[in-house]
C-alpha cells in the first residue's frame, strides 16, 4: 500500500517536470495587441508536423478557411479567412502565437475560432457529438501550436 | 495586358463551370418560376442587401435535379405523403383528408405563411407542430418524430402545394417576442467554435469553407433532400446539426428556441418562393 502511494507520488512528480515548461490555456500572458511572446511549451515548433496540423481536418483543418501556395497539393481551400502566403514575412511569431490560441484578442469579433482556450463558451459541446461537454480540451495542444507557428513563419513572400 | 485579360476572363469561367451559376433563374417543370433572389425584408436591410435561395449556391447538376420533377428526388416522399393525406388512421377514424379534403385545394399558401399564430393555443406553431395537432387531438393518431421521415414528407406535400408562392411569415403582433428571441439566437455565438448562424451565413454566404459553398442559410427550401444523407430533411434537423458543428450542445428539435429559430430565419426568406422539396447538397 505504501509502495504504491510512492510509487503514484513520484509518477505525478516525474509528470509534472516534464511538462513544466508546458503553459496551461488559462496562463497564457498575451500584449495589449494580442500577441503572446512566451512559447507554449519552451520546445522548438517542429514545421512539417505544423503543416500536418493545418491541413488536417481532424487537427487545425485551418485549410476550411485559408488558402495558401504552401498546401497547393491540398484540394478545396477556403475563403472566409485571409490567403496566408507570406504571412510569416508580416507577422511575428509572437503574433501568429496570439492569433492561434486566441484570436479574438488580436481581431476583436473574429469568427476564427480559438485553438488554446478552454473557457469561456457558451453551451460547449463534446466535441461534435452534440452532447454537454464534460470538460473540455483545447482544439490543439501547445506542440501543436508551436508547431504551426514554426510552419507559417516559415511562409515568407 | 491583353493576355492577363484573357487570363482572368478563363478563371472566371472556370469557376462559374465548377461552382455554382450565381446568376441562373430557376423555373421548374418548365413552368414554376421561382424567385431565388430578391430585396431583402425590411427587418433585415441593414444586414442585407439581397436574399438568396440556397438554390443558387449548388452546382450545376444539384441546381439541375430541383428542375424537374422526375430529377427530385425529394418527390418519392411527397407521392408517399400523398398515400398518407388519404390513409385513416387513429382512434377518430379520420385521415387528414376526412377535414382537408384535397390537399391540392385546403393546402395552397400554407406552407408560406408558417410558423404562425395559433389563436386557440396561444402559441407559435410551425408545420410540424400543427401536423402533430391535427394526428394527435383530431385524428387520435400517435404524433409523427419531430423530425422523422414521416414528417418530413408530410411537410414537403403541404409544401408542394405553395411551390413558387412567396414566403410571407408575419413577424409583429402576438409572435413578436418569439421572432425576437429567435433573431437573438441567430446573432449568438455557440460551442468552442463560437460561431453563430451569422458567422457563416451573413457575414460569409458566398465564400467556400473548405469545398463547401457557404450560404444565406435560407430556409424556403425546407424540407430539403440533401444527397449527402440521401433524405429528406427538416428545418430543426439542420438547426440541430448546425450548431453541432461549432462543437455545442444543440437544443432539441420541436425545443422553444428552434421554434423561435425558424420563425426568424424564415422571416429572412420573406420574398424568397417556397420551393420545397428543393435538393441540396
Amino acid at each position: 500500500m505504501r509502495l504504491t502511494s510512492l510509487t503514484v507520488a513520484a509518477g505525478l512528480a516525474l509528470a509534472s517536470a516534464s511538462f513544466a515548461e508546458t503553459v496551461a490555456p488559462g496562463d497564457v500572458v498575451f500584449d495589449e495587441y494580442g500577441a503572446v511572446e512566451a512559447s507554449l511549451t519552451g520546445v522548438a515548433g517542429d514545421p512539417a508536423n505544423g503543416r500536418s496540423v493545418i491541413v488536417s481536418k481532424k487537427r487545425g483543418n485551418c485549410i476550411a478557411c485559408h488558402s495558401a501556395e504552401a498546401w497547393a497539393d491540398e484540394l478545396f481551400h477556403g475563403e472566409v479567412g485571409p490567403t496566408l502566403d507570406g504571412v510569416g514575412g508580416y507577422r511575428s511569431a509572437a503574433e501568429l502565437r496570439g492569433i492561434l490560441v486566441n484570436s479574438k484578442k488580436t481581431f476583436e469579433g473574429t469568427v476564427m475560432p480559438a485553438y488554446y482556450k478552454v473557457d469561456g463558451f457558451n453551451r460547449p459541446g463534446d466535441a461534435y457529438t452534440g452532447k454537454a461537454a464534460k470538460e473540455l480540451s483545447p482544439l490543439l495542444t501547445a506542440q501543436e501550436i508551436e508547431d504551426v507557428v514554426a510552419f507559417l513563419a516559415s511562409l515568407q513572400d | 495586358m491583353k493576355i492577363k485579360a484573357v487570363t482572368a476572363i478563363a478563371a472566371v469561367l472556370l469557376s462559374t463551370s465548377v461552382f455554382a451559376d450565381e446568376d441562373a433563374e430557376l423555373v421548374v417543370n418548365g413552368e414554376i418560376e421561382m424567385v431565388t433572389k430578391t430585396a431583402a425584408p425590411a427587418h433585415l436591410s441593414d444586414a442585407l442587401d439581397e436574399v438568396l435561395s440556397g438554390w443558387r449556391f449548388r452546382s450545376d447538376e444539384t441546381q439541375l435535379m430541383q428542375m424537374d420533377d422526375f430529377d427530385n428526388p425529394g418527390m418519392v416522399a411527397v407521392d408517399a405523403a400523398a398515400e398518407a393525406w388519404d390513409a385513416v388512421e387513429g382512434s377518430e377514424g379520420k385521415s387528414c383528408a376526412s377535414c382537408h379534403g384535397d390537399v391540392a385545394d385546403s393546402m395552397v399558401g400554407v406552407r408560406a405563411v408558417y410558423p404562425k399564430w395559433n389563436d386557440a393555443a396561444e402559441e407559435v406553431r410551425t408545420l410540424a407542430m400543427q401536423i402533430n395537432d391535427c394526428r394527435e387531438n383530431k385524428m387520435g393518431a400517435e404524433k409523427y418524430g419531430y423530425t422523422s421521415g414521416d414528417m418530413a414528407a408530410m411537410e414537403a406535400l403541404i409544401s408542394v402545394q405553395s411551390r413558387g408562392m412567396p414566403v410571407n411569415v408575419a413577424i409583429d403582433g402576438p409572435v413578436q417576442a418569439t421572432w425576437e428571441a429567435g433573431k437573438d439566437l441567430y446573432y449568438t455565438r455557440t460551442g468552442q467554435l463560437d460561431l453563430s448562424c451569422a458567422s457563416c451565413h451573413e457575414q460569409n454566404y458566398g465564400n467556400m469553407i473548405r469545398a463547401d459553398h457557404l450560404s444565406q442559410g435560407q430556409i424556403n427550401g425546407f424540407p430539403v433532400y440533401r444527397l449527402k444523407n440521401a433524405k429528406l430533411n427538416t428545418a430543426h434537423a439542420r438547426f440541430k446539426g448546425c450548431v453541432r458543428d461549432t462543437r455545442a450542445e444543440t437544443f432539441k428539435p420541436g425545443s422553444a428556441e428552434f421554434i423561435a429559430l425558424e420563425l426568424y430565419v424564415a422571416s429572412r426568406g420573406n420574398g424568397l418562393s417556397v420551393e420545397a422539396p428543393s435538393v441540396r447538397n
